[in-house]
């Protein structure tokens, strides 16, 4: 039965579900219970976003806090998911890969491959990124592309709580390790959730609004930035069709090239910078794959090439907005007459 | 001021619609109406299908362009006499538009709710609209749920109850199906109108739906007061064995479709959305399975187990087929015998009573009085 | 900790088995016959066989770059392990990992590493497994004295204190990290010393002594498996080769390896101690060295036979599924 959740809560139903059905999901990182070795309460904090808050409760030492350690626990989260756990780790913030790198891309995301296909890693390193908070250059970044380049490595980025829900039980369940990407902007977000626990497969893009004018391919929160450019544009008589890539690694192609071919216009938008991100990526794959089928050159809309900017009226400017996406719609429209 | 005049506002059609899109009117300005007529194509994301004229009347005014978008209650147009002054349908436009509200997101409490009811120890979802009268049961098939009854549901009710349920393993009912088989089903159907203290019921059921409403009339002839089978289960063998597979097997939507489309004469009928609900519904944990258990007892090896042909008639029964129903063949509703009525709908396929609701509506509504 | 003759035979087969393989690489890899990088374990055998002769298959070891004697000594088959070496289909990896990326998690063995500190993070993780699943399981990463300088490291002896973890963490120090000196790049006398900073026994033994190290670790693994928690213990010890093979070794002394063969080489230590206390005949250690010859002789030779992986096992393996 489907109810009204938000994001975040999606997410904890999720968590509590697998580890309800399944005594190998472990859940670790910093504060995920929060209050360990206090005088104060146990359970305090359910991480800084009171994500995982209340799963202490239900599951004990099953959650497990950590120090702040990320290369110990990310590579602990790694090492006990080649030895028979199915580990949760929460990478808090997507930025701090930089401390745990090596455990992942090097670790994780290799040793199938290196070990001949004998190895199985099923392990999530669940981790915040995104603009929107005034977090600053350190805490912001939306560092999706850097994992969807290794090989070996699964990368999710929700959208709906729906789709959330649905996506991480995958992710658990899924016997690859996954980068699972949670926009920090989107947690209070609401959406229909079914009780149930579901599983949303990888690489299945989804088409969130149907048009046939111009195609807007695009990830996490910026399918809320498309969907309001593209009711802004349905007024001037410009139909879009949105689609969330809702996996980066595997990504959907099929539903690209298939909106390329219905639409014959592209806009890729995307929050992370634009060097070799998404957007460049998909554009690049269009082009190589689907030519013939554009009817004028691709935009791409995206944060500019500078660090996350801590003042407002700076990060404001920093996000792509609708009004940058209609712009971009316009320009397509107009470029391909 | 506004005797006479009756407005034709947006449907809702399920639970979760909240606007529609005008695809165009199918009756002109000044035409006169019958009740049942379509009168205009409404597309939403899920699904399109006409408005039903529920008055007689003449068609005075369209409010309503092809292309708009309406919420749900919103004004297409107005049904009125000829002797209706048009300053009154002004009026009464103007009026209707300065105080109509549409509904708010998530304020579900105008229309009716879902409700659930417990059967041997299963939460059965159901949905009833009316009340008072013999009430109707509506019965999905497989793989369905309440909503394939959207188009039925509310001209049914006019003058009723109508009562349509999730069947067990489907919609948002528990996902244990038993053994699976027909008669499970129909002991559940029996034990759901227990539930709701319900001494005689039409039953109307679609698909499988039709087979296990034939079961509960085997069992109880006496509590059934007519059948009323759409493209039924349990009157033939043969029954599309790889649609059957081919609907449980699907993980995405590339997948689905085409199986989907099997069941409609117009396969633009199916949606991106109608897919999407589909998959939502069998990506819950434990659909694929209960589908798998129902396939094998229902159809085990692609045909029907259940032949329950001498079940039809014994009591008054109503039989409606699509000429082209891909998934279980019209020929099934061939030589019945006495006590049943046939119709067979040329150009439909196997979700007749959505693609041909307004006939289908007259049908049920004409044998179950 | 009283040795059978049977656990004595093994112990010493185990560690020529090493040698052997070891020393037969050196020529091998000379030809040019053998792809990328190997880094080779001779004159390091007591140290690896005296901790893994205490482990069985539920015990898992996460290893290092100089990885084949730890292979070895936890039970890797040695022709598959040659296989993989020479970029072999049927190598242990399928020719897809090499010398650097040996590993097979069946019998415990979580692979040798390419990254200098990437096996105790692992191992941290291998522990909670037990821990968590009750499997009575140790696990142990060996590091060099390079490693035990990693800030890895420090986490991963952290974090198993923290969690009170089965975990043994064996600093191999060899003197060497590359071409730098241990004395110098490790800012206290042992790195057994910084055990006490995270509150945990830190060991010294000598490296060349196996029944040194097959003491010291069985203590450590004995307490981890009693829920005693991590330990440390640091294997001084010596390589016979290069950081890798080709290195000219102009950072040692002129003689140093030829007096730490004459002086301190593990095999002939044990040799003599057990042939002296009359445990074994020396005849039958002669036996066990024609055995190793012709051990990795036949598997030199099967792996120079077998087929190299071809297109098609280029593409797969990357995911379980995709």
């Amino acid at each position: 039965m489907a109810r009204t959740v938000t994001y975040q809560q999606a997410i904890n139903e999720a968590l509590a579900q697998e580890m309800e059905r399944d005594e190998t999901v472990v859940i670790m990182g910093e504060d995920v219970a929060g209050g360990l070795g206090t005088d104060g309460e146990r359970d305090a904090w359910g991480g800084p976003l009171g994500i995982t808050k209340g799963l202490y409760g239900k599951f004990g030492d099953r959650v497990m806090d950590t120090p702040i350690t990320e290369s110990a626990f990310i590579g602990a989260a790694v090492g006990a998911a080649t030895s028979g756990l199915r580990p949760v780790a929460e990478l808090m913030f997507i930025d701090f890969m930089g401390v745990c790198f090596d455990q992942i891309f090097n670790q994780a995301a290799k040793f199938r491959y290196m070990f001949g296909g004998k190895a199985e890693t099923p392990v999530v390193i669940r981790t915040m990124y995104g603009a929107g908070l005034r977090a600053a250059a350190q805490h912001s970044q939306c560092l999706y592309p850097v994992f969807t380049h290794i090989p070996g490595l699964k990368v999710v980025t929700p959208a709906t709580p729906y789709d959330a829900k649905g996506l991480l039980i995958q992710s658990i369940r899924d016997n690859d390790p996954v980068i699972f990407c949670e926009h920090k902007a989107l947690y209070t977000l609401e959406g229909d959730v079914p009780e149930e626990p579901y599983a949303l497969p990888f690489g299945e893009a989804n088409i969130v609004r149907e048009g046939d004018d111009v195609s807007i391919v695009t990830l996490g929160r910026m399918v809320h930035v498309a969907n309001e450019a593209a009711a802004a544009l349905a007024g001037d008589g410009i139909e879009c069709e949105v689609v969330d890539l809702r996996t980066t690694s595997p990504m959907d192609e099929d539903t690209i090239l298939e909106t390329v071919e219905n639409t014959g216009r592209l806009v890729v938008l995307d929050e992370s910078h634009p060097r070799c991100n998404m957007a460049t990526d998909i554009a690049a794959m269009v082009c190589e794959k689907a030519f013939d089928s554009l009817k004028g050159p691709i935009k791409q809309v995206t944060a500019p090439h500078t660090p996350v900017p801590f003042a407002d009226t700076l990060e404001d400017l920093y996000i792509p907005d609708a009004a940058a996406v209609q712009k971009a719609v316009k320009a397509v429209m107009e470029s391909s007459k | 001021m506004s005797e006479g005049i009756r407005p034709i506002c947006m449907p809702k059609w399920g639970l979760s619609m909240k606007e529609g899109k005008v695809a165009g009117w199918l009756v002109d300005e000044g035409e006169s109406l019958t009740p049942g007529d379509e009168v205009i194509d409404i597309e939403t994301e899920k699904i399109s299908s006409a408005v039903e004229a529920a008055d007689a009347g003449v068609l005075r005014r369209c409010v309503a362009q092809e292309g708009d978008v309406l919420p749900v209650g919103g004004l297409l147009g107005i049904v009125a006499d000829e002797s209706v002054a048009d300053a009154d349908i002004e009026a009464f436009v103007t009026d209707f538009q300065a105080n109509f509200v549409p509904p708010e997101d998530d304020d579900d409490e105008d229309g009716p709710a879902t409700e659930t009811a417990e059967v041997a120890g299963r939460q059965i979802r159901y949905l009833t609209k009316g009340e008072g009268g013999v009430p109707v049961i509506l019965i999905h098939g497989f793989g369905g749920d309440l909503n394939n009854w959207l188009f039925n549901h509310d001209a049914l009710a006019a003058g009723r109850a109508v009562h349509a349920l999730d069947l067990p393993g489907h919609g948002s009912s528990s996902k244990d199906v038993g053994d699976g088989s027909i008669g499970f089903f129909a002991d559940v159907v029996t034990g759901f109108a227990d539930a709701l203290e319900i001494e005689q019921a039409h039953l109307v059921g679609h698909s499988m739906g039709g087979a296990i409403a034939l079961a509960v009339a085997r069992a109880a002839p006496a509590w059934v007061a007519s059948l009323t089978l759409i493209g039924s289960a349990g009157l033939g063998g043969e029954i599309d064995g790889a649609y059957l597979e081919g609907f449980i097997a699907a993980e995405r939507r590339k997948d689905l479709k085409p199986h989907v489309e099997k069941l409609f004469s117009d396969p633009a009928l199916v949606t991106r959305q109608l897919v999407n609900d589909l998959l939502a519904f069998k990506r819950i944990d434990g659909v694929t399975a209960a589908l798998g258990t129902v396939r094998d007892a229902f159809a085990p090896g692609g045909a029907q187990a259940e032949d329950l042909r001498a079940v039809a008639g014994t009591v008054p029964t109503l039989v409606i087929w699509g000429a082209g129903d891909q998934i279980i063949p019209a020929s099934h509703a061939e030589g019945l015998g006495d006590g049943v009525d046939c119709t067979v709908l040329d150009g439909q396929g196997h979700m007749v009573q959505m693609e041909a609701a307004a006939e289908v509506n007259r049908l049920i509504d004409a044998r179950v009085g | 900790m009283q040795l059978s003759k049977d656990q004595l035979l093994t112990a010493y087969r185990t560690m020529r088995t090493i040698r052997e393989f070891e020393e037969r690489l050196h020529v091998e890899f000379a030809t040019g016959d053998i792809p990328g990088f190997v880094h080779l374990y001779a004159g390091e055998e007591a140290s690896g066989v005296g901790v893994c002769m205490h482990l069985e298959d539920r015990d898992r070891i996460a290893s290092t770059h100089r990885g084949h004697g730890h292979c070895i000594a936890k039970g890797c088959d040695v022709d598959g392990m040659m296989a993989e070496i020479y970029g072999r289909k049927d190598g242990l990896c399928a020719g897809k990992g090499g010398s650097m990326h040996i590993a097979d998690l069946d019998k415990g063995m979580m692979g040798a590493n390419g990254i200098v500190g990437g096996g105790p993070p692992l191992i941290c993780g291998a522990g909670l497994a037990a821990k968590q699943l009750g499997t009575g399981g140790v696990a142990i990463a060996f590091v060099g004295d390079g490693g035990s300088n990693q800030g890895t490291t420090f986490e991963s002896l952290n974090l198993a204190s923290v969690w009170n973890l089965p975990c043994i963490f064996v600093v191999e120090n060899n003197g060497y990290a590359e071409s730098t000196s241990s004395k110098w790049s490790i800012a206290c006398d042992d790195a057994a010393d910084r055990a006490s900073g995270f509150n945990m026994p830190g060991v010294v033994v000598d490296g060349h002594d196996f029944f040194a190290v097959y003491e010291a670790a069985g203590e450590a693994i004995r307490r981890a498996r009693e829920g005693g928690g991590p330990s440390l213990l640091e294997c001084k010890l010596n390589r016979y080769y290069g950081h890798f093979e080709g290195d000219a070794q102009t950072y040692r002394g002129p003689d140093e390896v030829k007096k730490l063969r004459e002086s301190r080489d593990c095999l002939a230590l044990f040799r003599e101690k057990v042939t002296s206390a009359a445990l074994v005949d020396g005849a039958e250690l002669d036996a066990i060295d024609r055995d190793a010859l012709s051990l990795i002789d036949g598997a030199v030779s099967k792996a120079k036979a077998a087929p190299p992986p071809g297109a098609a096992d280029l593409l797969t393996d990357v995911y379980v599924s995709y």
